[in-house]
């Protein structure tokens, strides 16, 4: 099977500071890959340099064969809302808010050119039940919600067009642990269900090892040990990854 | 006779040969908003700045002109710039549609069908279509270059989902020629079917804002809607208590302290050009 996305050589400094040195990566199909490293390890550069938000000062990213960062912007704007998903950490980032639940998760499928009122929101009431919003809300705004129905409208209105590759900086963040196993949990079954790629940043192991079959762990912008979840996990090869592993609380 | 001491049309040659200039772009792309270098004009922001200088702009000496602010002739913007033109220009003024082969409008069309040779000038506060749903104007500005109109279609699912029906009644938003978004400047949602396919030429001037855009004769100029929810063009449900037209955009008068309501047409000249219904009872 053919790699979805593939990165080579990828080299990114601000100012003497390395964010990216010289990583490599590849996203199959219906892959979940994990990122995981410290803070201002590089993990966000590395994610939105992937999704065509940041250019790399060498290297280039491949998706389907094309290069990300040499086709216009038109087009990665069409691969942005049709191909790709993108789930922010902090989901004022990623919704509307003053603009209403079903409107929200609507979004996407306008812009996919969707002009029919009555399906737009049969389709947003279906993916607020998958996302375990009561539909009855459909018509509140995203403010009135708590955090972690945010971050599940968020989820909504990214998956509802069906993605090949969803991006996530951080989904659980800043989410209190028992939202954070419900949505874990979600993410988990919606990723499975719609066999979709997915990348996924986080600090979180616990999180990783739950969702991802691979593994890459950053340090300092380089890309110092990577293999499935339960390997790395289970066997740390890396100082540092044994380092991460071993910090790691259990309750 | 033009009054001593101005250029003819007021502005300076080389200004209306800059206007002309972004009004050709604008013919050319249209529904595009040209920037162009708006001036300071004898009147303040809000009155009409843009079309003013896009009129001064066109005109010649054998034209005709109209001035109609929200559809009547004798209402003080209207009087004070077909004044104003007539003393820097000395161009024959009217108050008749057909007459006229340039009409200057401030949130109107004339119900009277304009014909090929006409061209309607439009006064426009806010050019841009997008502004209340997206602040940064350079985002507005790649969206409409990528002809990224998602988010206008957000807006009117909204009204639907909150209010049951689309709650834009002026300033409803078109695309033009399947391609640009545009802002009709704030006409009633009820005039925007006439800009369809209008065989006049519409001009578009946003003074403050620096802007013009254009829509050539016979060009397609469609409402946003949804296919479940199809445009609707509303007017009052109600007849012209002079001339009892069922078919003109009315205004709404009150007319005693108990809140008794009359309509009559915004459009002067149309409802003078129709019998009127009786020679008032008294």
């Amino acid at each position: 099977m053919s790699a979805l996305l593939t990165a080579e050589g990828l080299h990114l400094h601000f100012g003497k500071v390395a964010a990216l040195d010289d990583v490599a990566l590849e996203i199959h199909p219906g892959e979940v890959v994990a990122i995981v490293g410290e803070s201002g390890s590089g993990k966000t550069t590395l994610l939105r340099v992937l999704a065509g938000m940041m250019a790399p000062q060498q290297g280039q990213v491949l998706y389907a064969g094309e290069d990300v960062h040499a086709m216009g912007e038109a087009a990665r704007r069409r691969l942005m809302r049709s191909d790709w998903g993108f789930v922010h950490q902090n989901p004022r980032d990623g919704l509307r808010l003053r603009v209403s639940a079903g409107g929200n998760v609507g979004e996407r499928l306008m812009a996919a050119g969707a002009r029919h009122y009555g399906n737009i929101r049969a389709e947003a009431t279906e993916w607020l039940k998958r996302v375990e919003i009561d539909p009855a809300r459909i018509d509140d705004m995203p403010l009135q919600f708590s955090g972690g129905m945010q971050q599940r409208l968020q989820i909504a209105r990214t998956l509802v067009t069906r993605p090949k590759l969803v991006f996530m900086d951080e989904p659980t963040g800043g989410l209190d642990v028992s939202v954070q196993a419900r949505l874990l949990d979600l993410i988990r079954a919606l990723v499975a269900e719609l066999g979709l790629a997915v990348l996924i940043v986080t600090h979180d192991i616990a999180a990783a090892r739950l969702l991802a079959h691979r593994m890459l762990v950053m340090r300092r912008g380089q890309v110092v040990e990577q293999g499935l979840t339960d390997r790395v996990l289970d066997d740390p090869q890396h100082p540092y990854t044994q380092l991460l592993v071993s910090s790691v609380l259990a309750a | 006779m033009i009054e001593a001491g101005y250029n003819f049309g007021y502005l300076d040659e080389n200004t209306k040969r800059m206007i002309r200039r972004a009004l050709l772009q604008a013919v050319a792309l249209p529904g595009y908003q040209v920037p162009f270098g708006s001036r300071e004009m004898p009147l303040p922001y809000g009155w009409g700045t843009g079309g003013i200088q896009v009129t001064a702009s066109i005109i010649g000496a054998d034209d005709t002109l109209k001035v109609i602010d929200q559809g009547a002739d004798d209402t003080t913007n209207a009087v004070s710039i077909r004044r104003f033109f007539n003393r820097v220009t000395g161009v024959a003024t009217t108050e008749h549609t057909a007459e006229a082969t340039i009409i200057q409008t401030r949130h109107r069309v004339p119900e009277a069908k304009l014909r090929e040779g006409q061209v309607l000038v439009y006064q426009v506060p806010m050019p841009e279509p997008l502004f209340r749903l997206e602040p940064r104007v350079a985002e507005t500005k790649r969206m409409h270059a990528l002809a990224d109109y998602g988010l206008m279609h957000v807006k009117l699912y909204e009204d639907i989902a909150q209010h049951g029906a689309a709650t834009t009644s002026y300033n409803y938003p078109v695309l033009v020629n399947g391609r640009y978004l545009m802002s009709p400047s704030p006409i009633p949602a009820f005039d925007n079917p006439k800009l369809d396919m209008m065989p006049a030429l519409q001009l578009f001037g946003a003074g403050r804002e620096k802007r013009i855009y254009a829509v050539p004769p016979y060009t397609e100029v469609r409402s946003l809607d949804f296919e479940d929810h199809p445009f609707q063009p509303a007017r009052a449900d109600a007849a012209c208590v002079i001339c009892g037209a069922r078919d003109s955009y009315l205004d709404e008068l009150i007319v005693d302290d108990g809140g008794k309501r009359h309509f009559v047409c915004s459009d002067t000249d149309y409802c003078a050009s129709r019998p009127p219904l009786v020679e008032a009872a008294a």
